[in-house]
C-alpha cells in the first residue's frame, strides 16, 4: 500500500544501481522506520573496533568490501549493530557469495553517506524499520558475488584458462582440471584492474552454505571482555567531560546559573549556556555533575506549566470526535453498522513511552576552526552529518561522523537531537568534549512514543458475525516532523500501519487518521514497532472482543477471517498446536492469542498469564511462531523474538511516561520500570521454514506481545484491558 | 592522593574522595568496559568487584576501594578464557552488549558462592542487573553452562 509506493518513489530518486532497484521493489515491504540502524566504525571478528575506511586496500570493487594483499577481507556495514545481530547476518550475506571464512573477516562501520550506503527501502542511510535484511539481502550478496567473479577472472587470466573451469572456496581460487590454487590476496592487484561486471549470477538458495544455518554472533567477544566501544567509550587526548541539564519544563528557557559557584567546584572549567539548557564542562563527569548542582540553574518555565497527561488525553479525545483523513474505505461501513443488529464500540489508549536505552544519550565532539568530528552511536549517520553541517555551517568534508556500536537503539538513535545539542556545546569548548546525559535527563528529555487514542466500532449481525469495521486513529504524526514528504493525502503511512492494512477480511471497512500533536516541546518519535505496535494492539484486542461477543474461540474467530492470508493463518495454527491451545487451565490463569503482520513477516504468539485476587498480573509462558521468509541467521531471529517479547512485556506491564506541571514525572529505572530477570516468562520460539523473501524481525515480537498478553488477561478474568500500561482496576 | 589497585595494577591519583569509583575507572583509568547506566545502583551496568565482592561502582566512593583489590571486566581473564565469557559466547548472549560487563561480573560472584545455582538462585543474584534487550533467558542458560564447565574443571 502507500508505504511501499512512497518508498518506491524515494528509491527512484536515488541513483541506485539498477539491479538492486528491481530486486528491492520485489520485496513486499511495509517498512516503517522503527527499530534498527547503521553507521561507521569497524569491528573485526574478534570484537576490536576501529574507525571506518582506515585502510586503503588495493581491491575495493564496491563500497561494502575490501581485500588487501595479505588476503585480509574487510566488510563495511551499511547498517549499524545495536543488538539485532546485523553485524553477523549482513557479513553472512557477503561471505556466502564471496566465499571467504566469515570468522576471519574484519567488520567496519560505514561512514556517513546517504547514497552509497542508502537503505533502499527508506531512501537514506538508516538502520530502522526492521529493514536491515530486507534492504540488503540482494545488494550485499551481489557485492560479494561481483568481487568473487573478478577474483576468479583474474586467476583464470593468469593461468590462461577458461574461468568457467575455476571456482572460489574459502578465500582461494581453484582451477578444477589442474588443481591450481591462488589465494585472494595474490589476485587483488590484477582483479582491481578488471571492469566491474554488471550481471553476476547469485547462488540459488539450495547452494547456500551460510544463509539459513545458525552462525554465532561475530560481535560477542568484545562484549564480554569490555573492549567493545560504544559512543560513550570514546576517549581522546585532552578530552573534557560535560553534563547537560535541559529545562525541566517543556518549552522552558534558561534564566540564570551561578557560574562562580559552579567554577569553584574542583575540576570544573566552564559553564556553557544554551537557550534552553546549561552544560557544565569539567575534567571528569563527576566534577561536572557536582558543578551542575552548584550552578543551581534557574528556569523560565515557559507556557506549559499547567500541562498534564490528563490535558493531553482530553485533547486527543476531543480530536478523535472529528472526521479524519481517510486511510481506507471499502464498501459502506457506516451504513452497515447502522443496519446491524448490534454495535460494539471501544476506545483504546496507549501511553507515551521512553526508550530507556541502557547507554544513555551521549556524544563526543571536537570542533576546530575548520572541522567538526563527532563520535556517537547513531542509526542515521547521513542525517546526523547533515544536521551537524547545518549547525556549524561547515561543508560535508569538514564534518566527520565516527559511528559506534549502539548501547540500544529502539528508535531513539534515529534522532540526532543529542548530537546537535552536543555540537552547540562543543562550539564553545576548546578541544574535544564528551557530553553525557544523566539517566534522569535521558528519561525526562526523550522523544517519546506518541500517546495514541483509537476509537473503533463494529456492526454485528443477528448470528453474531461482525459485518463492518470502522476505526479512527488519533495521535501525533512522527512522519510529519521527520519527513513530511512521506505524508500522502493527509495520511501518515506509519500511524495507520496494521489498521488500514489489517490482516482480517471485512467487506465494509473504514479507517481514518486524525493528527493531534501534544503541546509544543513534547517531542514524539519512533519506538520499537512504531505504527505496527500501535495498530496490532488495537486490532488484535478488538478482534478478541468481537470473538468474545460472538461467544467464539478467539483462534477460530481469527482463522475464519484470514482465508486470503495463508501465511497469517498458518502461524496462528502452528502456535495453537505448539502451545496446546484450548487446554484447560487452573482458575486465575488464561491464555491469549495475537497475530502481527508487518515488516514483511508474520508472527503469532500465545501468552499464558496468572492474575491473582489482588489483580497482580504474572505472564508465565509465551509461545511465539515466526514466518519471516528466508531466515538468514535463524538463532538471531529467535533472539530478536525473545528480546521483542521482553521489551513488550516491560511496556505493557509498566511502561508509561506521564506529565505533570509541564514536566515528565519519571526519572530513572525506579519509576520507569523495565522487566528484570526474575519476572520473565518461559519463552518458546519456533521458526517456520520458508523460501519467501526475508522479512524484518527486530520489531514485530514487541508489537505482537502486548495484545496477546491483554487477551490472556481477558481469558483469565473476563476483564478487558483497553488502556496501557495494564492496571486491573482500569479494565472493563 | 589515592592509591588504587585495579586488575592487579597499582595507580596513584589525585581525585576528590567522594568521586564514585565508576568515573575513576572509566575516565581516570580509561577502562571503559564498566558502564554508566543509572548512577544510583538501579541497573547494575557498573558492577565491579572489590576483594571479590560485587559492588555498584556508580555509588561506591573511590575511597572505599583504596588499598583494596578492584577487578573490572577487563581483569576477568586476559584471553576470554573465563568460563562465563566462554559460556556467554557459546549461548550468543549479548545483543547490544552494553549491560553485559555488569551481568558477567554479577554472575561471577554468584558462581563462586553457588557453584551449581538453580534458576531461583540466578533470579535472586541477577535481579539487580537490567538488560533492555531482554537477553535474560540466555543469561540464565549461560550461567548454567558456565557452572557445568567449572564443575568439569574448566575454572581458572
Amino acid at each position: 500500500m502507500s508505504t511501499l509506493e512512497m518508498k518506491s518513489r524515494m528509491i527512484e530518486n536515488q541513483d541506485a544501481v539498477s539491479f538492486t532497484r528491481r530486486a528491492f521493489l520485489k520485496l513486499t515491504a511495509t517498512a516503517a522506520i522503527g527499530g534498527g540502524l547503521m553507521l561507521g566504525f569497524g569491528l573485526p571478528a574478534r570484537g576490536e573496533v576501529r574507525d571506518s575506511l582506515t585502510t586503503n586496500a588495493p581491491f575495493a570493487p564496491n563500497a561494502f568490501l575490501r581485500i588487501d594483499r595479505a588476503g585480509k577481507v574487510t566488510f563495511v556495514m551499511p547498517m549499524i549493530e545495536m543488538g539485532q545481530g546485523t553485524y553477523t547476518s549482513l557479513p553472512m550475506l557477503i561471505a556466502e557469495e564471496l566465499e571467504v571464512d566469515i570468522d576471519k573477516v574484519v567488520i567496519e562501520h560505514s561512514p556517513p553517506d546517504d547514497k552509497v550506503y542508502v537503505n533502499r527501502l527508506i531512501g537514506v542511510q538508516m538502520t530502522g524499520g526492521s529493514t536491515a535484511i530486507r534492504a540488503t539481502y540482494v545488494p550485499l550478496r551481489h557485492a560479494g558475488a561481483t568481487a568473487r567473479v573478478m577474483l576468479v577472472t583474474a586467476a583464470a587470466k593468469r593461468w590462461n584458462v577458461d574461468p568457467s573451469r575455476c571456482h572460489a572456496k574459502n578465500g582461494v581460487v581453484v582451477h578444477g582440471p589442474t588443481g591450481g590454487r591462488l589465494d585472494y590476496g595474490s589476485l587483488v592487484d590484477d582483479a582491481a584492474k578488471l571492469p566491474v561486471p554488471d550481471n553476476v549470477t547469485l547462488k540459488a538458495s539450495a547452494e547456500f552454505k551460510l544463509i539459513g544455518t545458525p552462525h554465532r554472533r561475530l560481535d560477542t567477544a568484545g562484549k564480554v571482555d569490555g573492549s567493545a566501544k560504544f559512543g560513550i567509550d570514546s576517549r581522546l587526548p585532552g578530552m573534557k567531560f560535560a553534563v547537560v541539564a535541559i529545562s525541566p519544563t517543556f518549552g522552558g528557557k534558561l534564566v540564570s546559573v551561578d557560574e562562580a559557584k559552579a567554577k569553584a567546584m574542583k575540576g570544573v572549567s566552564q559553564v556553557v549556556r544554551l537557550d534552553d539548557a546549561v552544560a557544565i564542562v569539567a575534567v571528569h563527569t563527576w566534577a561536572a555533575k557536582q558543578g551542575l548542582v552548584a550552578a543551581a540553574p534557574q528556569w523560565d518555565p515557559g507556557p506549559n506549566t499547567t500541562v498534564s497527561t490528563a490535558d493531553i488525553i482530553a485533547q486527543l479525545a476531543a480530536a478523535s470526535e472529528k472526521a479524519g483523513a481517510v486511510a481506507r474505505h471499502d464498501g459502506d461501513a457506516a451504513g452497515a453498522i447502522a443496519r446491524a443488529t448490534r454495535k460494539v464500540d471501544a476506545v483504546y489508549q496507549q501511553p507515551f513511552l521512553a526508550h530507556a536505552t541502557m547507554e544513555p544519550m551521549n556524544c563526543t565532539v571536537h570542533v576546530t576552526k575548520d572541522s567538526c568530528d563527532v563520535w556517537v552511536g547513531t542509526q542515521v549517520p547521513g542525517l546526523t552529518q547533515a544536521a551537524v553541517m547545518k549547525v556549524t555551517g561547515m561543508e560535508r568534508e569538514q564534518v566527520r561522523i565516527h559511528n559506534h556500536l549502539l548501547g540500544g537503539g529502539f528508535g531513539r538513535r534515529l534522532e540526532y537531537d543529542g548530537t546537535v545539542r552536543a555540537v552547540r556545546i562543543a562550539q564553545r569548548v576548546e578541544g574535544p568534549v564528551q557530553v553525557i546525559w544523566t539517566r534522569e535527563e535521558d528519561i525526562q528529555h526523550d522523544m517519546y512514543r506518541p500517546y495514541y487514542y483509537d476509537r473503533i466500532s463494529a456492526g454485528i449481525d443477528a448470528k453474531g458475525k461482525a459485518v463492518a469495521w470502522s476505526h479512527r486513529i488519533t495521535g501525533s504524526s512522527i512522519i510529519a516532523r521527520y519527513n513530511p514528504a512521506w505524508i500522502k493525502d493527509g495520511i501518515d503511512p506509519d500511524a495507520v500501519e496494521n489498521s488500514a492494512n489489517l490482516p482480517y477480511a471485512f467487506k465494509d471497512i473504514h479507517v481514518e487518521w486524525v493528527a493531534q500533536e501534544p503541546p509544543t516541546g513534547i517531542q514524539t518519535s519512533w519506538w520499537r514497532g512504531v505504527g505496527i505496535t500501535r495498530g496490532t494492539f488495537v486490532v488484535e484486542s478488538f478482534i478478541d472482543e468481537l470473538a468474545a461477543n460472538a461467544k467464539q474461540d478467539p483462534l477460530a474467530y481469527r482463522l475464519a477471517l484470514l482465508d486470503k492470508n495463508p501465511r497469517a493463518k498458518s502461524v496462528l495454527q502452528i502456535v495453537a498446536k505448539r502451545s496446546g491451545w484450548g487446554k484447560k487451565l487452573p482458575a486465575g490463569n488464561g491464555r491469549g492469542i495475537a497475530l502481527c503482520t508487518g515488516f514483511g513477516s508474520f508472527i503469532a504468539q500465545v501468552v499464558q498469564v496468572t492474575v491473582d485476587a489482588k489483580g497482580a498480573v504474572k505472564p508465565t509462558h509465551v509461545w511465539c511462531v515466526v514466518d519471516c521468509g528466508i531466515a538468514v541467521n535463524p538463532d538471531t531471529i529467535s533472539a530478536q523474538m525473545e528480546s521483542g517479547i521482553i521489551f513488550g512485556l516491560s511496556a505493557a506491564l509498566y511502561g508509561e511516561i506521564t506529565i505533570k506541571d509541564g514536566r515528565v514525572e519519571q526519572t530513572n529505572f525506579g519509576d520507569y520500570r523495565v522487566l528484570r530477570i526474575n519476572e520473565i516468562p518461559q519463552i518458546k520460539v519456533h521458526l517456520v521454514k520458508s523460501t519467501e523473501a526475508p522479512g524484518g524481525i527486530g520489531e514485530p515480537g514487541t508489537s505482537c506481545l502486548m495484545p496477546a498478553l491483554t487477551n490472556a488477561i481477558y481469558a483469565a478474568t473476563g476483564k478487558r484491558i483497553r488502556k496501557l500500561p495494564i492496571r486491573m482496576e482500569e479494565a472493563v | 592522593m589515592i592509591s588504587l589497585k585495579v586488575n592487579g595494577k597499582e595507580y596513584e591519583m589525585e581525585v576528590s574522595p567522594d568521586t564514585p569509583l565508576l568515573w575513576v575507572i572509566r575516565e581516570n583509568l580509561g577502562l571503559t568496559g564498566t558502564k554508566y547506566g543509572c548512577g544510583m545502583a538501579q541497573c547494575g551496568a557498573c558492577t565491579v568487584h572489590i576483594n571479590g565482592e560485587a559492588v555498584r561502582s556508580c555509588v561506591t566512593p573511590v575511597t572505599r576501594a583504596a588499598g583494596q583489590e578492584v577487578t573490572t571486566i577487563e581483569g576477568l581473564s586476559p584471553d576470554l578464557s573465563h568460563p562465563l565469557q566462554r559460556a556467554w559466547i557459546a549461548e550468543d548472549v549479548p545483543q547490544c552488549g552494553y549491560c553485559q560487563s555488569g551481568q558477567i561480573m554479577a554472575a561471577a560472584v554468584l558462581l563462586r558462592e553457588k557453584p551449581r545455582p538453580t534458576d531461583e538462585d540466578i533470579d535472586r543474584a541477577m535481579a539487580g542487573n537490567l538488560c533492555r534487550c531482554g537477553t535474560y533467558p540466555r543469561i540464565r542458560k549461560a550461567i548454567h553452562r558456565a557452572a557445568r564447565m567449572m564443575a568439569k574443571g574448566g575454572a581458572k
